[in-house]
C-alpha cells in the first residue's frame, strides 16, 4: 500500500514535471517571423525581433547551459568567470563558518538561559529586540566595525542563525519533564552530569529542530548577502549573471540554490532523526 | 513504635495563592515509621499525599517542620530514600538496562563498566525482564515499564523505598502481579515502604500500617490503621480474614463520609498523637459516625469492629 502509494505520488510529480516544462517550452518558443525585414537588420536585432522568440530562455537552452556548467564544475577564468562549483563552495563554506560559530555560541547559553529562570527573565526583553531584525541590517555595521567584507557575510550569517537555535535550545532545556529531572535528583547526579545525561538527550529533539530552521534561514540568506558583499559565492553569481543579462544563468544558479538548501535540510533531517526517541 | 526509622515531625506546606491570600495543604503533621515496616497512605486527591512524599524523597521542602531519617534530619534528596514514580519516569532514550545501569552509576560512580552493567543485570532478572534488557521503554507494555522503575529503585539499594500511585496506570492483572512482587521484594530484602495508594485493597493487602488522611486543604492524619492480618498473608485468602471486611469497611467508611466531616467532629484532634485503630482489638477502636451505613452493607461480617 506505501509503496504504491509511493509509486503514485512520483507518477504525479513527474507528470507535474513535464507538464511545467511543456507549458515552458511553449511560451518561450519561437513564433512564425514577425516582421519582415533586411537580413542586415535581422541580423542586428537578433532573434527575439525576427522568429518572435522570448527573451526568456526555455527549458532546452537552459539543460544544454546546465550539462555545459554541469560538465565544468571548478573552472577559475578570473574574478567573473569562475565554475558553478566554486561559487557553491564559497557560500556553504561561509555559511558553514557563520553556522557554526552561532551553534557554538547559541546551544551553551541557550542551555545556561534554559537553567537559570532569573537569566531567561532578564535577557528576553534583549533576545526579543534582536531576534526580529533583518539579518542584512546589520551588514553597514558589520562591515564598517570589521572592515572584510567576506567576514561580514559570515558575522551576517552568524547573526541570523543564533535566534532559532538559541531560543529552541532555551525552550527544549526549560521543558523537559519534571519526572525525568526528578529522577536524576533522586540519584544524587550533580548539575553537570545531569545537564549532560538527562537534559541534553531530552531537549536534543527540540535543538535539532532549530539547527534546522537555522541552516534554512542561513541558507536563504547568504544569498543576499553575497550579493551586497560581492566578490564569490553564488548570491554573487547571480547578479553578475543578472548584470551580463544571461537569464539562463541566472535560472540555473535558482535551481542549484534550491537543490543545495534541500540538501542542507535533509543533513539535519537525519541528524533529528538519530536524537529523536520514540516515547 | 519502640524504633522510629522515619519521624515526620510537624511538617506544613503552604502555596502563595491569589491576592496575597496563603494556601495550606497541610499543617503541624507529625508521622513515623518503624525500619522494615511497610505504609500506605488513603486520602483523596488534594489531602497533600504526593506532597508529603515528595518531602520524604527530598523533591520538595516543607514551609515548616523537619524529616528524620535513620537519626538524620534530611536536606534534600538522597540515594538512601529510591523514589518509584507513578508515571515510572524512564528516560526514553536509554534502554532497560540503561536505564537501571544509570542509577547504578549513580551511586557507585567508581565501579568500571562491566560492574555496573552485572549489577543492573541482577535487579533486572529480579523484576523479571531478563530478555528485554536492550529494550527501549517505548516497546514496553506499561507493567514492564513500571518493573523497570522498580528495578531502578531496587539496584540502589535503598535504605527506603517512596512509591507514588506505582500501579495507578496499570490493569488489574498486572497490578495484581506487581504487588505480589513489591511485596515479596520488600518482604525479603527488609525495605521501608511508604506508599500512596488509592486501592483499598491494595493497601490491605500490602501495608503493615495505613495512614488515613483528611481532605485537603488543611488536610491533617486522622488515624493510624494497623493491619491486622497476619505477615505471611497470601492474595487469595486474604478476604477469608475474619477481620478482612471490618477493616475494609473501616476504611470505605473513613472516605466516603469521615475524611469529609471528621475535621469538624473532632476539633480536640491531636496531631502529634494520632489515634492508632487496631481493629479486632475492642476497646481500642475508634468510634465512627458511619456505624449504621456500616452494619446495613455487611451485616454480621464485621465482628471484630467495636461501635
Amino acid at each position: 500500500m506505501t509503496s504504491s502509494l509511493r509509486l503514485r505520488a512520483g507518477i504525479v510529480s513527474i507528470a507535474l514535471l513535464a507538464a511545467f516544462l511543456g507549458i515552458w517550452h511553449l511560451a518561450t518558443r519561437s513564433t512564425a517571423p514577425v516582421a519582415t525585414m533586411s537580413p542586415e537588420y535581422a541580423k542586428l536585432m537578433g532573434l527575439t525581433a525576427t522568429q518572435g522568440k522570448s527573451a526568456m530562455p526555455g527549458p532546452l537552452d537552459v539543460g544544454a547551459k546546465l550539462w555545459e556548467h554541469l560538465k565544468r564544475p571548478f573552472y577559475d577564468n578570473g574574478p567573473n568567470d569562475k565554475g558553478l562549483g566554486i561559487q557553491l563552495g564559497y557560500s556553504i563554506a561561509r555559511v558553514g563558518m557563520g553556522y557554526l560559530l552561532a551553534v557554538l555560541v547559541a546551544i551553551p547559553l541557550g542551555f545556561l538561559i534554559g537553567m537559570s529562570p532569573l537569566l531567561s527573565k532578564a535577557l528576553d526583553p534583549f533576545i526579543q529586540v534582536l531576534k526580529p531584525i533583518s539579518p542584512l541590517a546589520w551588514m553597514p555595521l558589520a562591515l564598517y566595525t570589521i572592515k572584510d567584507s567576506s567576514i561580514s557575510a559570515i558575522f551576517v550569517i552568524f547573526i541570523c542563525s543564533i535566534w532559532p537555535m538559541l531560543l529552541n535550545t532555551v525552550f527544549g532545556v526549560a521543558s523537559v519533564r519534571k519526572e525525568w529531572i526528578n529522577v536524576a535528583r533522586t540519584l544524587e547526579v550533580g548539575t553537570l552530569r545531569r545537564a549532560f545525561t538527562v537534559i541534553l538527550p531530552a531537549a536534543a529533539p527540540t535543538i535539532l529542530t532549530g539547527m534546522r530552521i537555522s541552516i534554512g534561514i542561513a541558507w536563504l540568506v547568504i544569498v543576499a548577502a553575497e550579493m551586497l558583499v560581492g566578490g564569490t559565492g553564488i548570491g554573487y553569481f547571480v547578479w553578475n549573471e543578472w548584470n551580463n543579462l544571461s537569464i539562463t544563468n541566472v535560472i540555473i544558479a535558482i535551481l542549484l540554490i534550491g537543490v543545495v538548501g534541500m540538501l542542507l535540510d535533509q543533513i539535519l533531517a537525519r541528524f533529528t532523526r538519530m536524537v529523536t526517541f520514540p516515547e | 513504635m519502640t524504633d522510629k526509622f522515619i519521624s515526620i515531625e510537624g511538617i506544613a506546606k503552604r502555596y502563595p495563592g491569589a491576592s496575597g491570600a496563603t494556601t495550606t495543604v497541610f499543617e503541624n503533621l507529625w508521622l513515623s515509621m518503624a525500619r522494615g515496616e511497610f505504609c500506605c497512605v488513603i486520602g483523596h486527591s488534594g489531602c497533600g499525599k504526593t506532597t508529603v512524599l515528595n518531602i520524604l524523597a527530598g523533591l520538595d521542602a516543607p514551609s515548616e517542620g523537619t524529616v528524620i531519617v535513620d537519626g538524620q534530619a534530611i536536606s534534600g534528596t538522597s540515594l538512601d530514600r529510591a523514589v518509584i514514580f507513578q508515571s515510572h519516569a524512564l528516560l526514553p532514550w536509554r534502554t532497560v538496562l540503561g536505564n537501571v545501569a544509570y542509577a547504578v552509576s549513580s551511586k557507585w560512580r567508581r565501579w568500571d563498566r562491566a560492574k555496573v552493567k552485572a549489577h543492573a543485570q541482577t535487579f533486572i532478572d529480579l523484576v523479571g525482564l531478563s530478555g528485554s534488557e536492550h529494550k527501549r521503554p517505548s516497546e514496553l507494555s506499561g507493567g514492564m515499564k513500571q518493573r523497570v522503575g522498580i528495578a531502578r529503585a531496587l539496584s540502589i539499594t535503598p535504605k527506603m523505598m517512596l512509591m507514588d500511585e506505582p500501579f495507578s496506570a496499570l490493569d488489574a492483572l498486572t497490578r495484581g502481579t506487581l504487588q505480589d512482587e513489591v511485596r515479596r521484594i520488600c518482604l525479603e530484602t527488609g525495605q521501608t515502604a511508604f506508599m500512596i495508594t488509592h486501592d483499598v485493597d491494595e493497601a490491605i493487602y500490602l501495608a503493615d500500617k495505613i495512614f488515613l488522611m483528611t481532605n485537603g486543604p488543611g488536610a491533617v492524619l486522622a488515624e493510624v490503621v494497623e493491619n491486622p492480618l497476619p505477615r505471611d498473608r497470601g492474595r487469595t485468602d486474604l478476604h477469608r480474614h475474619p477481620l478482612y471486611y471490618a477493616l475494609r469497611n473501616h476504611i470505605i467508611d473513613f472516605l466516603v463520609t469521615r475524611s469529609k466531616t471528621f475535621t469538624a467532629e473532632k476539633p480536640d484532634h491531636d496531631p502529634r498523637n494520632v489515634p492508632v485503630v487496631q481493629i479486632g482489638k475492642p476497646g481500642l477502636t475508634i468510634a465512627s459516625s458511619g456505624d449504621e451505613q456500616r452494619q446495613t452493607w455487611t451485616p454480621g461480617t464485621s465482628p471484630g469492629l467495636t461501635a
